[in-house]
C-alpha cells in the first residue's frame, strides 16, 4: 500500500454545547479517494476544517507527510478545499479568481498565466476565463472552485459536498469527472457527502461517521457486504435486520432463533455462543422469497406488498413474529406473489454479515 | 361583481402611493418655488426670480457657512468612515469580553434624543475646558456618525458568506492580505453608503451643531435654523433648495451603489 | 495540557481589539462620559458642577413631580403617541402598496421615499409654514373654491404640530414597514386565500402577524425622537410646551443646568426603556435602510 500521506490521531473537538468529534483517527495514504460519509451533523465538516486548518482540534494531533501541521493556520498548509458553496469571489472574474493563490505565492505573470490557462483546460471551461462569479451556473462555478483549488498543486484536496447543489443527471456527469480527474492527477483526494450511492461510486475507501465517532472505515465492498454495526448497515443500500439468539453452533455455520423462525449463520468471521444475541443484516438483494420452504431455513412469512423497482419487485413481507422485511423477488410483475400469499425467505448464509456486539467483528 | 371590486382594488395601491407622496413633496416643492419668487413676503407670488441666489452667492457669511458645512461633513463622514468600518470589522468576527458593550455606547448616539446629547457635550466642554467651535464640531459630528457607518457594515459583514474569506485562507492568504484582497473590496459599498449617509446627517444638524458652536463659526443649518425662527426669507429658500439638490445627488449615488453592488453580491452566491 | 490553536486564538482576539479600539475610544470620551457628567450634574445641587465637593442631592428629580412638570412630560408623550399611531394609519399601507408595486416601480419609489427623509426637516417644515400661512396656498385654494370666507388659522394648533410632526417621522416609518413586507413570504398569504380566506381576512391573520416586526421597529423609530423634538413646535407656532422646549429652556432661559440634566436624564431613561422593551420583544437592529 502506498505511503500514508495524512494521519488524524485522536482528534477531539468540542463547541461548548457537547462534543462534536469525540477521538477521531483516519490514515489516508496517497493517491486515495476516501469519503467521509455520514448525516448532517456527524461532524463530517468539521473534520474537514480541521484538516485544512479553518478550525482548530482542542485535542489530538494532524499531521502531513509525517509533519505535525496541527498548529499551522491554514494559509501554511498544503491542503486546499472546494467549499460547499463554492465560495468564488464575487468580485474577481474567472481568471483572477483561479489566479489568486498562485499570485499570493508572488509568483510572477507568465507562469501564472500558464497554469491558470492549464487549469481551465482541466475543468473544460477556458473560453469562460473572462467571466464573473454572477454569470456562471451551478455547475460551471462548481468547476471553477475545483480549478482555483488544484492550481496550487496541493498535496490533499478536500471537497465539502461539491455535487450537492447540482441536479441528478449533472451529479452523475460530475462523479465521473472528478473521479477520473483524482486518477489522472494522482491527488489525494478526501471528500465529503451524505448521498451513499455517491460515497459507493467513487470512493477508494468509505468512513462511516456517526456523532462525532466513526462507526467503521473501509473499502465501499465491505462497507455494503459486511457492516460492522446496525447504523452502517442501515445507512447504505436497502436491507432487514433480524435479531435472534443463537439456537446452536456447528463448525462453519450457526442456527439463529427468534420468535419469525429458524435461519443459519455464517459463524467465519463472528464467533458466536449458544444464547447469545445476534444481529443479521442481509441486503434485499441478497434476500429471496420462495414459494416452497427451503432446507436449512424456516421463515414462513405473509406478503405485504409487491412493488416494481426497475428490473426486479420488491416483495414486502410480515414474518411470524411481526418483524417486517423486504426481499427481491421476481423480475417480473406478473409473476410476483400476491399480498396475502404465504412465502419463504431464504438468502446465501455467506452474503449475510453479522454486525454489532462484543465478540462480534473486527 | 368580483371582477369590478379587483378592479377597484387594483386602483387602490397605485392611488393611494401618488396621493401620500404629493403630500411629501408638496411643502418641497413649495420652498423650491418660492425660492424664485421675486416679492419678500411669502403667500403671494409675484414673479420669477433668480436674485435671491445671486444675493446667496454674494453673501460672505453664507458662503462661510456653508465652507464650514462642507468641511465639517467630510472630515466627519470620512472619520466616521474609518473608525466605524473598524470597528465593525472587528466586532463582527471575533468575540472578546466587552464586546456587546462597545457597541451599545457607541450606538448609542442613534438612539437617545439628539438634544440630550448636546446639551451633554456643552455641560462636559465647558467643565473640562475644551474649545468650542469647528474642533468640537467635528469631534461630535464624527461621534453620531459612527452608528450609521457601524451598523451598515456590520449588517453587510453578517450576511457575507464567511467561506470567501475561509477560502481566501485555504489558498494562501494571510489575514491581512484576507482583509485586503476579500473583505474590504466587498463591504466598500455599506462603506460609502454608510459615510454618505453621514454626510447628510452632518450636513443637517441643527440640534448638537447648536450646542458646540461658537459665536465665530456657523453651520449652513443653523443659519437656516435662526432664519427661520425670525420669519423666513426668500434666501433661506434659495438656501434650502440649494441643500435640498445636493442631498438629493448623494442619496441618490449612494442608493444607485447599493443597488448595483447588492445585486452583483447576491447573484454570485 | 495546552489547547491546540491557542497562540492563533490569541493573535486573533488581538487583532479584533486592535480594531475596535477607536470606535471604543469616541464611544468612552464622546458618549459615555458627556452622559455621566450630566448623571452627574443632575444629582448636585442647583447651582454647582458636577466635581468632587459638591453636594449630592435628588432635589432635581424631585421637582419633576410637580404637576406641571409632569404634565409636560405628558404632552410629549400623548403627542409622540398621536404622532406614531397617524404614523403607521398612514405610513403601513403605503409600505404594503410599495412592497408589492413592480420591481421597476419599487426602485423609484424607494428613491422618492428617501429622499425627503435625508432633506432637512427644517426645510420641510419651512414648506408647511408657507402652505398653511394665512395667504398661504391652502388657504388661498380654499378661498377660491368659495368654502371658506377668511383664512384659517392652521399654524398654531395642535394639529399643525402633529402634522408637522407626522411629516417628519413617516418615513421612519415607512422603511421598516416596508422592509417588514418585502421579506414576507407571499406564499402564505395564497395559502390562506387557497383554503378560502377572504383577502382581509388573510390580511389580518398572515400578513399583520408576520409583518409585526416591522411595524414594532418603525413604532420604536418613530416614537423616541418624537419625544425630544423641540424646534418644531417653535417654527410651526403655538407654544406647546414639551420636554424639548422645556429641557431648552432650563439651559438657555433660566440656565439652571442641574433640573436641565436631571429632565434629560429622565428622557435618556425614558427612551432607553423604549429600547430596551423593543429588544426584549425581539427586536432587531434598527438604522440599516
Amino acid at each position: 500500500m502506498q505511503e500514508v500521506l495524512l494521519s488524524l490521531q485522536h482528534i477531539k473537538k468540542d463547541f461548548g454545547e457537547g462534543e462534536v468529534l469525540s477521538d477521531i483517527s483516519l490514515d489516508v495514504h496517497r493517491g486515495e479517494f476516501v469519503t467521509l460519509l455520514g448525516a448532517s451533523g456527524c461532524g463530517k465538516t468539521t473534520t474537514l476544517r480541521i484538516i485544512s486548518g479553518l478550525e482548530t482540534a482542542d485535542e489530538g494531533r494532524v499531521l502531513l507527510g509525517g509533519r505535525d501541521m496541527t498548529d499551522l493556520p491554514p494559509e501554511k498548509r498544503p491542503v486546499n478545499t472546494v467549499f460547499q458553496s463554492y465560495a468564488l469571489f464575487p468580485h474577481m472574474n474567472v481568471e483572477r479568481n483561479v489566479a489568486y493563490g498562485l499570485r499570493l505565492r508572488g509568483m510572477d505573470k507568465r507562469a501564472i498565466d500558464k497554469r491558470v490557462r492549464e487549469m481551465l483546460e482541466l475543468v473544460q471551461m477556458s473560453e469562460h476565463a473572462g467571466r464573473m462569479p454572477s454569470q456562471l451556473s451551478g455547475g460551471q462555478r462548481q468547476r471553477i472552485a475545483i480549478a482555483r483549488a488544484l492550481a496550487l498543486e496541493p498535496e490533499l484536496l478536500l471537497l465539502d459536498e461539491p455535487l450537492g447543489a447540482l441536479d441528478l443527471q449533472l451529479r452523475r456527469q460530475m462523479q465521473v469527472e472528478l473521479k477520473r480527474l483524482q486518477k489522472q492527477l494522482g491527488i489525494t483526494f478526501i471528500y465529503i457527502t451524505h448521498d451513499q450511492e455517491e460515497a459507493v461510486n467513487m470512493s477508494d475507501r468509505i468512513a462511516v461517521m456517526r456523532a462525532g465517532r466513526f462507526e467503521q472505515i473501509g473499502t465501499p465492498e465491505e462497507i455494503y457486504d459486511a457492516p460492522m454495526t446496525r447504523y452502517v448497515a442501515q445507512f447504505i443500500g436497502r436491507s432487514t435486520i433480524l435479531t435472534g439468539t443463537v439456537a446452536s453452533v456447528n463448525g462453519d455455520t450457526a442456527v439463529i432463533e427468534d420468535e419469525n423462525g429458524r435461519y443459519p449463520v455464517d459463524a467465519t468471521r463472528a464467533r458466536l455462543a449458544p444464547g447469545e444475541t445476534c444481529e443479521l443484516c442481509v441486503r434485499t438483494e441478497r434476500m429471496r422469497v420462495s414459494r416452497t420452504p427451503v432446507s436449512g431455513f424456516a421463515l414462513p412469512c405473509t406478503v405485504k406488498e409487491a412493488r416494481y423497482a426497475g428490473g426486479s419487485v420488491l416483495t414486502y413481507v410480515t414474518m411470524a413474529g411481526g418483524a417486517e422485511a423486504v426481499a427481491t423477488g421476481e423480475e417480473r410483475m406478473a409473476d410476483a406473489a400476491q399480498p396475502g400469499d404465504t412465502v419463504y425467505l431464504c438468502w446465501n448464509p455467506a452474503q449475510a454479515a453479522v454486525i454489532g456486539g462484543a465478540s462480534h467483528g473486527a | 361583481m368580483a371582477a369590478k371590486r379587483r378592479r377597484k382594488r387594483k386602483l387602490f395601491s397605485p392611488i393611494y402611493l401618488t396621493l401620500v407622496l404629493i403630500i411629501l413633496y408638496l411643502p418641497i416643492l413649495m420652498v423650491i418655488i418660492y425660492s424664485f419668487n421675486s416679492g419678500r413676503t411669502i403667500g403671494a407670488w409675484q414673479g420669477f426670480t433668480t436674485s435671491w441666489y445671486t444675493r446667496l452667492f454674494g453673501n460672505a457669511l453664507m458662503a462661510d457657512a456653508l465652507k464650514n458645512s462642507l468641511i465639517l461633513a467630510v472630515l466627519s463622514s470620512a472619520l466616521a468612515g474609518i473608525i466605524g468600518t473598524l470597528g465593525a470589522i472587528g466586532l463582527t468576527r471575533s468575540h472578546f469580553r466587552g464586546a456587546g458593550l462597545v457597541e451599545t455606547v457607541a450606538t448609542l448616539p442613534m438612539m437617545i434624543p439628539e438634544l440630550v446629547l448636546g446639551m451633554a457635550y456643552l455641560a462636559l466642554f465647558t467643565a473640562v475646558g475644551v474649545k468650542l467651535g469647528m474642533g468640537a464640531l467635528i469631534l461630535t459630528h464624527t461621534t453620531f456618525c459612527i452608528p450609521y457607518v457601524f451598523i451598515n457594515v456590520k449588517s453587510r459583514l453578517v450576511g457575507m458568506d464567511p467561506a470567501l474569506e475561509e477560502a481566501a485562507r485555504d489558498l494562501g492568504a494571510s489575514p491581512m492580505r484576507v482583509l485586503r484582497d476579500i473583505t474590504l473590496p466587498l463591504i466598500m459599498p455599506s462603506v460609502v453608503s454608510g459615510m454618505m449617509l453621514s454626510a447628510a446627517m452632518s450636513l443637517d444638524d441643527v440640534v448638537i451643531s447648536f450646542f458646540v458652536t461658537s459665536a465665530e463659526t456657523t453651520t449652513l443649518p443653523l443659519k437656516v435654523y435662526t432664519g427661520l425662527r425670525s420669519g423666513g426669507t426668500p434666501e433661506i429658500n434659495a438656501l434650502s433648495t440649494l441643500m435640498l439638490g445636493a442631498i438629493f445627488l448623494a442619496v441618490a449615488l449612494s442608493q444607485l451603489l447599493r443597488a448595483r453592488s447588492d445585486k452583483k453580491l447576491n447573484s454570485a452566491q | 495540557m495546552a489547547h491546540n490553536g491557542d497562540a492563533l486564538r490569541r493573535r486573533e482576539k488581538r487583532r479584533s481589539i486592535l480594531f475596535t479600539l477607536p470606535m471604543a475610544l469616541f464611544a468612552a470620551l464622546l458618549v459615555a462620559l458627556p452622559l455621566i457628567y450630566v448623571l452627574g450634574t443632575s444629582l448636585v445641587e442647583s447651582g454647582q458642577d458636577f466635581s468632587l465637593g459638591a453636594t449630592f442631592t435628588l432635589e432635581n428629580y424631585r421637582r419633576i413631580l410637580r404637576a406641571d412638570y409632569l404634565l409636560v412630560f405628558l404632552n410629549s408623550l400623548q403627542l409622540a403617541f398621536f404622532t406614531t399611531v397617524i404614523s403607521l394609519l398612514i405610513g403601513y399601507p403605503f409600505a404594503y402598496c410599495m412592497a408589492r408595486a413592480g420591481r421597476k416601480w419599487r426602485f423609484i419609489l424607494m428613491m422618492l421615499v428617501i429622499i425627503p427623509f435625508w432633506t432637512s426637516a427644517l426645510v420641510r417644515i419651512y414648506g408647511w409654514k408657507i402652505l398653511l400661512q394665512g395667504n398661504g396656498l391652502i388657504n388661498t385654494v380654499l378661498k377660491r373654491l368659495g368654502l371658506i370666507e377668511t383664512s384659517i388659522k392652521f399654524l398654531g394648533s395642535y394639529g399643525s404640530v402633529l402634522l408637522a410632526m407626522v411629516y417628519c417621522m413617516i418615513s421612519f416609518m415607512i422603511l421598516p414597514c416596508h422592509s417588514a413586507v418585502d421579506k414576507m413570504d407571499f406564499t402564505l398569504v395564497e395559502a390562506a386565500r387557497d383554503l378560502g380566506a377572504p383577502p382581509w381576512r388573510a390580511f389580518l391573520t398572515v400578513t399583520l402577524p408576520l409583518t409585526t416586526p416591522g411595524i414594532l421597529a418603525g413604532c420604536v423609530l418613530v416614537f423616541v425622537p418624537c419625544v425630544g423634538i423641540f424646534y418644531l413646535s417653535d417654527i410651526m407656532g403655538g407654544g406647546l410646551m414639551l420636554i424639548g422646549n422645556l429641557i431648552r429652556d432650563q439651559l438657555l432661559k433660566v440656565r439652571d443646568w442641574n433640573f436641565g440634566s436631571a429632565l434629560s436624564m429622565v428622557l435618556v431613561l425614558l427612551t432607553a426603556g423604549i429600547y430596551a422593551v423593543y429588544r426584549k420583544c425581539g427586536g432587531k437592529d434598527l438604522g440599516v435602510f
